[in-house]
């Protein structure tokens, strides 16, 4: 058992020195005077300043956010929803509904794009920034949904029906009682749609137009041109900053989000680790996304 | 005589009415930009090219005659192997971490747990732009492993100074594994932590090796684990871009890049559908036969396996929410 043990720990150690090596050096050379970054030639701030005296960059940031704002707010009212049907009805229709959120969400990138292309293409529609918006609310709204819906499968129904015993309309008991409950599981949907959106590079590709570049597409253009290497690593340094922040901050307040909801389900089913774990798990598959 | 399927049409819009009403957004938009698109894609795989890079009338079986040429066969092919070898790798690198993690002190797994997760919040694209800068001829590791050291006197060099590490297949599946292993190892790692580990101690008390108790024991006892970190890897492993396409030369490519030129380049619609129709089958497989197994299993469900179906949104919904659990996990 020792030594089934001390060997995959020793496996562990080497997987995880490979996932880090490769930013670390990306960070380092950064700082790098030299332009391949093979060697070490000094410590220099040039990249940085090349970088934040590029224009496009800056046009394709803003882009990026534009798609992600809209994208975030329309697949969190798609997503909610459908998560709201097909936890509330059973049946062919929710079975086709799940089913079709599902699938999308399985399914490589690429196909996504290269459909949505032809799509775009047959009914005329000019690629632009509104059809980068269109492709990322549509696959946002799976991951919305089963984030959602990862919250509705703990929900408490009889706290419904006391609101509904105790006088409360639908409307009533819908945004007093269960949007409440329900509001840290959009809330993490929402996050995981804005992070995705901002990421996504493969679906952005096929379906933008010109002067729609968001900053994946952007920096896929200087990565393919080779010119401005050591721009991407100062590049990416600065996202890699934002993006550890961003999740910090995030976890900090899903920590205190989730609290009243553990409450709420601590009768029916204590909280396990797999569900305190649920945001990080999907941020994983959304990565997954990616790939 | 027409009347009464239309009241009854009425009365079942009045009956269903709120959950057609919360149904159609989401179901709409999904019809509008998921199905159609996807019918689409199937159904121009069978339409002729136009010479303006249109698509032209009728219908023609040319398109798929053309991809059975000699060239795409073995772009499909390394598209299987390349694949195949990421999910085995990453598997078998990902089981004994998964052991390692849960095997851990309780109070420690968390954090091992965001270890793996954390490099991988940073952008896809700019990880494997990472490799692109360690293995290019003036990157760190080709540097290091061109340069001629010497040892007492003996001089070698790991590496012929011809050979480059980029632009080919190998650097395909090395940045495949780095990139998908996370997705393997946290399915495993879930089903590492449920695993009862005194069954592996039962096993060495009667004599079994430690190689032998890790795959006659520890590696069936978390099966379900490995068969999402299967999909998990897999399935975008086929739909691979991205990768051979910065990593990988002009011998490496695979079916996503192949869908990518002739799509946009080259303007060859039909060309792109039929191996796009080709991609969609290959990689629609895996969890098809994935939930046929997990269906058997549910012949001799359990009791939890029972009130987990019975709380699931949907028949569909027992398998999803089975595997979505095991990657949350």
């Amino acid at each position: 058992m020792k030594r089934l043990q001390r060997r995959s720990l020793a496996t562990f150690w080497s997987v995880l020195f490979f996932f880090y090596v490769p930013i670390l050096v990306l960070v380092v050379n950064s700082f790098n005077a030299s332009k391949f970054g093979g060697a070490w030639k000094g410590f220099t701030f040039k990249w940085y300043e090349k970088l934040f005296q590029d224009r496009a960059i800056w046009q394709a940031m803003e882009n990026t956010f534009a798609v992600a704002v809209g994208a975030t707010l329309a697949s969190v009212v798609l997503g909610t929803l459908a998560a709201l049907a097909i936890s509330r009805w059973k049946g062919r229709l929710q079975s086709a509904h799940y089913g079709l959120l599902y699938t999308h969400l399985v399914l490589p990138d690429i196909l996504m794009g290269i459909s949505l292309l032809l799509f775009f293409i047959s009914v005329g529609m000019e690629l632009s920034l509104f059809t980068v918006f269109l492709a990322h609310t549509t696959f946002c709204v799976s991951y919305v949904a089963m984030a959602v819906l990862g919250r509705l499968e703990n929900f408490d129904g009889s706290l419904l029906e006391a609101a509904s015993d105790l006088g409360a309309t639908p409307w009533q008991t819908f945004w007093k009682v269960q949007f409440p409950l329900l509001l840290p599981g959009i809330v993490a949907g929402g996050l995981l749609a804005f992070t995705l959106s901002i990421d996504d590079f493969v679906i952005t590709f096929f379906v933008n137009g010109a002067g729609s570049e968001t900053l994946p597409v952007k920096i896929y253009g200087m990565i393919k041109r080779s010119r401005d290497l050591p721009k991407i690593n100062a590049l990416s340094t600065l996202m890699m900053c934002v993006t550890v922040l961003a999740v910090v901050a995030s976890r900090m307040m899903q920590g205190r989000g989730m609290r009243p909801q553990k409450d709420a389900s601590a009768a029916r089913r204590p909280s396990s680790p797999a569900e305190r774990r649920e945001g990080q798990g999907g941020r994983v598959r959304g990565a997954a996304h990616h790939a | 005589m027409q009347s009464a399927p239309r009241t009854g049409l009425l009365r079942r819009i009045r009956h269903h009415g709120a959950e057609l009403l919360i149904t159609a957004p989401s179901m709409a938009w999904m019809t509008v930009f998921f199905v159609v698109p996807t019918v689409l894609v199937l159904l121009l795989a069978f339409r002729p090219t136009a010479l303006d890079g249109g698509v032209g009338r009728g219908w023609t079986l040319q398109t798929w005659r053309t991809i059975s040429n000699p060239n795409y066969p073995s772009i499909v092919w390394r598209t299987i192997w390349l694949s195949f070898a990421a999910t085995a790798l990453s598997i078998g690198i990902g089981l004994p971490c998964a052991f390692a993690m849960a095997r851990i002190k309780a109070q420690w797994r968390s954090t091992l747990v965001g270890l793996v997760i954390l490099p991988f919040w940073t952008s896809f694209l700019i990880r494997v732009f990472a490799w692109r800068l360690l293995l290019h001829p003036e990157g760190t590791i080709s540097v290091f492993l061109h340069r001629t050291w010497s040892v007492f006197g003996w001089q070698f060099r790991f590496l012929a100074p011809e050979t480059t590490l980029l632009y080919n297949s190998f650097a395909v599946l090395l940045v495949m594994v780095y990139t998908y292993l996370p997705f393997a190892i946290l399915p495993l790692y879930a089903a590492a932590e449920k695993f009862d580990f005194s069954l592996l101690e039962a096993a060495f008390d009667l004599g079994a090796r430690p190689w032998r108790v890790f795959w006659r024991i520890f590696v069936p006892g978390v099966r379900a684990g490995v068969v999402s970190a299967v999909m998990m890897v897999l399935i975008p492993a086929l739909g691979s871009y991205v990768v051979p396409d910065l990593v990988g030369g002009p011998n490496s490519e695979m079916v996503g890049n192949k869908i990518y030129q002739r799509a946009l380049p080259d303007r060859n619609l039909p060309h792109a559908s039929a191996l796009s129709a080709l991609l969609m089958l290959g990689v629609l497989l895996p969890p098809g036969l994935a939930w046929l197994a997990t269906r058997k299993r549910h012949l001799g469900a359990t009791d939890t396996d029972v009130v987990a179906a019975m709380n699931s949104p949907s028949a569909l919904g027992n398998s999803g929410g089975r595997r979505r659990n095991g990657v949350r996990a």
